[in-house]
């Protein structure tokens, strides 16, 4: 490729970030200064290319440094990495999390959806706007769900500065000091060059307050320590519990508490077991897909174990993104080795040897336990070339996404991951067949894989006995809204929706129900009856989803509530296909236009949001566009809202 | 003699379209077959020289079974496959889609839309006067040709025609997201600084006339464009060896625009600056 790079140059600062990440530049092809060798020989070609993976990376790098992507920064990059300056800017504009323009260092993410919202959210945005002023080094951003919902309203702070270590990796080392959940900063961060505090630090403040957000923005490094996971878990220490039994009881940050609490076990089976016997018993257990579409996990394996095409990959979809989900947060904060253990497993079954784990740029904890969990992994032996001693190599790499719900599908993720703009690929072919780097990729949700190591110790007969003969095994729930006891919730498939809020204690006054997400569908209070069974739901008329489960009581204007989900779709569609880029557009102005009015007032519109619905479900090219219109349905035809 | 490679003979697959039997070389799009059986489909991200990226969901048809629409573009025939052009599942899809194109940009420059609005009565005003339209001034930073966004469908002809699948410039891409995308150079310049090569190969398959000649784009604003009264003789380019095909747009004996014939084996369409841009001493009269 014969580029042309401008005439930029990145700051020492920038240029530093970037080469922590990929190493020095060898010549002046790869943006170090001119010498009398470069001359002599070029460099480029295939083996150039091939590190366009690394462009998010590197634009987290600048981020994480310096807190925006200065023209100099991206132009560096992308002669580091032989990426077009323009597709490199079209990759950095997509991503929420990035600014391609000067801002300040710290940024304040206040969560603006569903739940928060009525738990007040917008109050709060407001308070914190007054409080800080326009010039005082913080930019507060309003930003969907930040998958803290039993904490509502919640509020994240990212300060870019530097780290002697990459950033992420300072709270797993502390938790390794300090136990389980401490953040608190060690001593010796001193002030920066210019006297100013330039260490990069991150803090998760929910429920958050004004002062409160206001207090972790100007000082995240000493905000007050976030709770431990098991608080989003209120059954904590209950028998029976499977997926979330070792949340609370394990040390997250030790391999050795993992390991006796009856970690390794399952991969120890797997192995004795052999790849087709393990991709049989996940079949015979009857385990489907967690993450909202339901497909059966064995029939995928065993479709990708199958292609003559390799290397195969495995990914772990841990872009939890849809609003109101966050048990996938939950379990990779409390218990990570068991998803390492997992995707080794699932690697193991469908031969791949290389594992993507692309986390959600907003889960700072999660990404510190899980690098943390991974490192040790790796130096005892369960992960690398030589797994548990079995001859078998695996090695996780952990991606972060950067602000886009729609890298939660699963070519968009691949996209992600390979430096391109997060825009969903069209199907067929399938990721079984040509996935992540074109090669035969198994991608699977988290919840999907921790479900293995059940399958795989308790055997295939016991864990299809639990739940119903359809939907077999445990089920995550997420509850939260107005409920008493919101958090992370596991049942077995068959439960009733009203069982499962009577356990969260549901307050009086119930409105609605909002199952599946904004993906998915409000239910009235009186169909508290639906079994929880992707079949029950189905037949009810009504999705499960990824297992949202948000209680709203009157108090909470429903126009508003679609509105936001409306905006929700607006800000996330990528732009690719013009139902979902338009659509979604128009549905958000038709509901703003009917926000306050009702009857014959607001029906003109609704035939026209029925319209524009049933264009976007028929022709959008992936599951964000096809599902837009679905919550905004269902409000309309289930609750009566706008009647 | 010249031998013509005739290539491994392609199997035929067997579908119904619209309940008729319908038998195309494997590989064969649904569009291909759809032309060949002399059906009308609309299409704009779809071009003869390109992979189209099925992003504007025009084109869509009815496949029994499957649960959305399928691109008829991009879909490849299969054996036994039931598809259907012009159930009122397929026809409101392109409706709304003409709707929610006509309402956001202009379609005054994008042959056949007028004809497509009227075909499938589609009524773009019906989102009201507020509808957010992409509003923005033409982009004349150059001599050559103008960028219109306000016309941009995002197609990614453009893109597609300027990176791997012709060019290998990589001059443009899309920036920002959803209704805020737009084909962009890097940092959102202006050509000039960008590695744009002036080939014009994206203005040849722009399908809305959002990239045009700086000469036509002049003459649409002082009303003097007038297709009617312009000529194309085809010839061949002087400036190399190669031996590109040109087609010459004149209007009053001037050539206002350079195109190039899409089925010409070599080029496909494709010209470089000389060819696309260096005609003016052509009509040097002094």
């Amino acid at each position: 490729m014969d580029l042309r790079f401008g005439d930029g140059k990145p700051t020492d600062e920038e240029r530093a970030a970037v080469d922590a990440l990929l190493g020095p530049p060898e010549s002046s092809w790869e943006g170090a200064d001119r010498s009398d060798a470069d001359l002599r020989w070029a460099r480029g070609g295939r083996e150039a290319r091939d590190r366009r993976d690394q462009l998010l990376p590197a634009l987290h790098a600048l981020n994480d440094r310096v807190g925006w992507i200065s023209e100099g920064a991206l132009d560096y990059v992308c002669r580091r990495l032989t990426v077009p300056p323009a597709e490199a800017y079209g990759v950095a504009t997509f991503y929420a999390m990035f600014s391609v323009g000067p801002r300040p260092a710290t940024v304040l993410h206040v969560c603006t959806d569903l739940a928060c919202t009525a738990a007040g959210a917008s109050e709060l945005c407001a308070a914190v706007e007054t409080r800080l002023g326009p010039e005082n080094g913080v930019k507060v951003e309003r930003s969907p769900c930040l998958g803290l919902c039993e904490r509502a309203p919640a509020a994240l702070v990212i300060r870019a500065g530097d780290s002697a270590r990459p950033a992420f990796e300072d709270e797993a080392v502390q938790a390794e000091s300090g136990g389980p959940g401490a953040a608190a900063p060690g001593d010796g961060k001193g002030k920066g060059r210019r006297g100013r505090n330039t260490l990069h630090a991150t803090a998760v403040c929910a429920p958050a307050t004004p002062d409160r957000a206001v207090t972790a923005a100007t000082a995240p490094e000493s905000a007050p320590t976030e709770p431990a996971p098991e608080a989003a878990v209120p059954q904590t220490g209950a028998p029976g519990l499977i997926l979330l039994s070792r949340i609370g009881t394990v040390d997250p940050a030790s391999l050795d508490d993992y390991r006796a609490h009856g970690g390794y076990i399952a991969l120890r089976r797997a192995f004795a077991l052999g790849p087709a016997a393990v991709i049989r018993e996940v079949t015979d257990a009857g385990l489907v897909g967690r993450g909202g579409a339901a497909f059966p996990t064995g029939r995928k394996w065993q479709a990708t174990a199958a292609q003559p095409d390799h290397p195969h990959y495995l990914v772990c979809n841990a872009d939890e993104s849809e609003p109101g989900t966050f048990k996938d947060r939950v379990l990779m904060e409390g218990d990570p080795y068991a998803l390492i253990e997992a995707m080794t497993i699932a690697a193991y079954a469908t031969g791949a040897h290389r594992g993507y784990l692309y986390l959600r740029g907003e889960y700072p904890r999660a990404l510190a336990r899980l690098t943390h969990a991974v490192e040790q992994s790796r130096t005892r032996g369960l992960l690398g070339d030589d797994v548990l001693g079995q001859g078998y190599a695996f090695d996780i790499e952990i991606r972060r996404g950067a602000g886009a719900y729609i890298c939660g599908e699963e070519t968009a993720l691949f996209n992600s991951i390979e430096g391109h703009r997060g825009e969903p690929r069209s199907k067929p072919p399938f990721p079984v067949e040509k996935g992540l780097f074109g090669k035969p990729t198994v991608e699977n949700n988290v919840e999907t894989l921790v479900n293995v190591l059940p399958i795989l110790t308790m055997g295939a007969e016991a864990y299809a006995a639990i739940g119903t003969p359809t939907s077999t095994g445990p089920k995550l729930f997420c509850v939260s809204g107005s409920v008493a006891r919101p958090g992370v919730y596991e049942l077995p498939f068959g439960a009733t929706l009203g069982e499962l809020l009577t356990l969260a204690g549901v307050r009086d006054n119930l409105r609605a129900v909002l199952l599946g997400g904004a993906a998915g569908g409000f239910v009235r209070p009186d169909e508290l009856g639906i079994p929880l069974t992707f079949e029950g739901t189905r037949e009810a008329g009504t999705t499960l989803g990824s297992g949202v489960v948000m209680a709203f009581d009157d108090t909470v204007p429903l126009p508003r509530l679609l509105l936001r989900i409306a905006e929700f779709f607006r800000d996330e569609s990528c732009g690719q296909c013009v139902p979902c880029r338009v659509g979604t557009v128009r549905q958000q102005e038709a509901l703003h236009r009917i926000v306050d009015r009702t009857g014959a007032a607001a029906a003109d519109d609704i035939a026209l949001l029925r319209e524009v619905g049933r264009a976007m479900r028929d022709a959008s090219i992936c599951g964000l566009g096809q599902t837009a219109w679905n919550a905004v349905e269902s409000a309309i035809d289930r609750l009566g809202a706008y009647q | 003699m010249t031998a013509i490679p005739l290539g491994v003979p392609r199997r035929l697959v067997e579908f119904t379209l619209d309940g008729q039997e319908a038998r195309v070389p494997e590989g064969s799009t649904i569009l291909d077959a759809c032309r060949a059986a002399g059906k009308d489909v609309p299409t704009l991200c779809e071009g003869d020289t390109l992979t189209p990226k099925n992003a504007c969901r025009i084109c869509v048809v009815d496949v029994e079974g499957a649960r959305t629409l399928a691109p008829a573009c991009s879909r490849r025939a299969e054996p036994g496959m039931v598809v259907r052009t012009d159930t009122e599942r397929a026809r409101h899809s392109r409706r709304l889609v003409l709707e929610l194109l006509a309402s956001s940009v202009d379609l005054s420059t994008t042959p056949s839309a007028d004809r497509w609005i009227k075909e499938y009565e589609a009524k773009p005003d019906r989102f009201g006067p507020d509808a957010a339209r992409v509003d923005e001034e033409p982009r004349i930073d150059n001599d050559l040709y103008v960028r219109d966004y306000g016309k941009c469908v995002l197609c990614y002809k453009c893109v597609d025609a300027c990176g791997d699948q012709w060019q290998n410039s990589f001059a443009i891409s899309v920036s920002g997201r959803g209704f805020d995308a737009r084909i962009s150079v890097e940092h959102d310049g202006p050509l000039t600084d960008s590695a744009c090569v002036y080939c014009g190969n994206c203005i040849e398959v722009c399908p809305t006339g959002a990239l045009s000649f700086k000469s036509e784009f002049d003459m649409r604003a002082a009303g003097t464009w007038d297709e009617e009264r312009q000529t194309e003789t085809t010839t061949v380019c002087a400036y190399c060896g190669v031996g590109c095909n040109l087609t010459l747009h004149v209007q009053d004996n001037e050539i206002v625009k350079v195109t190039s014939p899409h089925d010409n084996p070599v080029t496909h369409g494709n010209l470089c600056i000389k060819g696309r841009f260096g005609y003016q001493h052509v009509q040097n009269r002094d």
